[in-house]
């Protein structure tokens, strides 16, 4: 339930500022990043994804911790499943 | 140490348990509680308690949301899905929890409209997508989990979505820590705190932990090593005779919280007097309902739900496990009845409860081993 699944955002929306694309293990998929300080997001950056929503950003050697951190308790695919799931935009 | 080889650093993890056996006072017998699922989930999964020393208990607390929901909310929500023109959609791991007549999932192949979504902002496209009907998200979860739901609501509000409600049950988790520390039949010295949950609400709301009670508290990561590390900070803490609230995950926890996540659930929600929780009862503060402003989505308000009591099954003793009092395998239903497959009890549905990580990582090698 708290999984939080690191991704890395590749892209902003101008028409829709609380969306953004993220890339995660070559998953691509929209996510809402309107619980970040939006003043302080770009392209590139890298965040913690939990229900469709950046939940904080991190650096990116944390974000590839995390993914281990996933692969380690056998969630990876758990997340993965979860990415391709979000059918909101 | 039988998962020591898939350690990222099996020499760090060791430098670890040594000093923890460094620090551990042999005549006494230490009882820490991880509050959040997700630890409980790790630590069988790596078998961590192999690695500490015996007189460690690792006592598994109530931070799972399915694991806490009681049945008969279970019940209200699919009331709700029952009623003419309504799609109940809820995440995954609610969709095999047995209400008392029966899951979710049971009541999907029977016909009942219910959707699994990844999302509550899929909940909400559902209900763009189909003015006709009416969407109730089933809404659970933590403080991870609150701010996702509240972001949604504001987004129906933006649109103006009539058609859309939620169905709230989003707890809180200090209240249920204060309530444990309340009860006369819980002896803990010290607490692992939760990792993602602190991300929202940062490290501050524990200070009542240390402060009037005198426990330390460990906010920590998700790896072997993270937890064993927590676990040495708490024992360094109890040996100096302190106790304070300390922040071993700090890479990803900010002590401050996210303030976007916290306004937006103070834009939303308010707190319910009480809520019941499964093995813990009625705790007052201890979850959110919608805010008046937002009254309209409100599925409680929307709908008249039974709001009936339901007590969990007789044998099953979900409640005395979620308070630590027994361990998964003490169950009389664990492995029988109660399993995987077939989930009596919400411990053994979600991968965060006590039961299903006990079931998949201990129970299953000690029968395959045996």
């Amino acid at each position: 339930m708290c999984l939080a699944i690191p991704g890395q955002i590749v892209e902003l929306s101008s028409e829709q500022p609380l969306l953004a694309k993220v890339d995660v293990a070559g998953v691509k998929r929209t996510i809402n990043i309107g619980l970040l300080d939006l003043d302080d997001v770009h392209a590139g950056d890298w965040v913690l994804i939990h229900v469709g929503f950046a939940m904080s950003k991190i650096e990116q050697a944390q974000a590839q911790d995390q993914l281990q951190m996933l692969k380690a308790l056998g969630e990876d695919q758990l997340a993965i499943e979860e990415i391709r799931g979000y059918k909101f935009s | 140490m039988k998962y020591v080889d898939e350690f990222r650093d099996p020499q760090l993890i060791g430098n670890v348990v040594r000093e923890i056996e460094r620090r551990v006072d042999p005549t006494r017998h230490y009882r820490i509680m991880e509050v959040c699922g997700g630890h409980t989930h790790a630590i069988y999964r790596h078998g961590l308690s192999d690695l500490l020393p015996e007189n460690i208990e690792l006592i598994h607390g109530p931070g799972c949301p399915v694991c806490v929901l009681p049945m008969g909310r279970v019940d209200d929500g699919l009331a709700i899905a029952q009623r003419p023109g309504v799609v109940l959609a809820a995440f995954g791991d609610m969709m095999r929890v047995p209400g008392t007549r029966g899951t979710p999932l049971e009541l999907k192949a029977k016909g009942v409209d219910i959707r699994m979504v990844y999302s509550p902002l899929d909940a909400l496209r559902i209900a763009e997508r189909a003015p006709e009907t009416h969407v109730c998200f089933f809404a659970i979860g933590f403080e991870t989990t609150a701010p996702s739901t509240a972001l949604t609501l504001m987004r129906a509000k933006t649109l103006g979505l009539r058609n859309f409600s939620i169905f709230c049950n989003h707890v809180t988790i200090v209240p249920a820590i204060r309530a444990i520390l309340d009860s006369p039949d819980m002896r803990l010295d010290a607490f692992v705190g939760p990792g993602h949950v602190s991300t929202v609400t940062g490290c501050r709301p524990y200070e009542f932990i240390a402060r009037d009670y005198g426990k330390p508290v460990v906010i920590s990561g998700f790896e072997p090593l993270d937890i064993l590390e927590s676990v040495l900070m708490i024992l360094r803490q109890l040996r100096a005779g302190e106790a304070r609230v300390e922040n071993q995950y700090r890479r990803i926890v900010p002590w401050e919280g996210n303030m976007p996540a916290l306004r937006a659930m103070a834009e939303v929600f308010e707190l319910r007097p009480y809520f019941e929780w499964r093995g813990l009862g009625f705790i007052s503060q201890s979850a959110l309902k919608l805010s008046k402003a937002y009254a309209r989505w409100d599925a409680e308000v929307q709908f008249e739900v039974p709001g009936v009591r339901v007590t969990d099954p007789k044998a099953a003793q979900c409640g005395e496990v979620l308070k630590g009092v027994l361990k998964p395998p003490q169950c009389k239903l664990f492995g029988k009845e109660c399993n995987p497959e077939h989930p009596v009890g919400a411990l053994m549905v979600s991968s965060e409860g006590a039961c299903a990580a006990y079931h998949r990582y201990v129970h299953t090698e000690q029968l395959t081993t045996a």
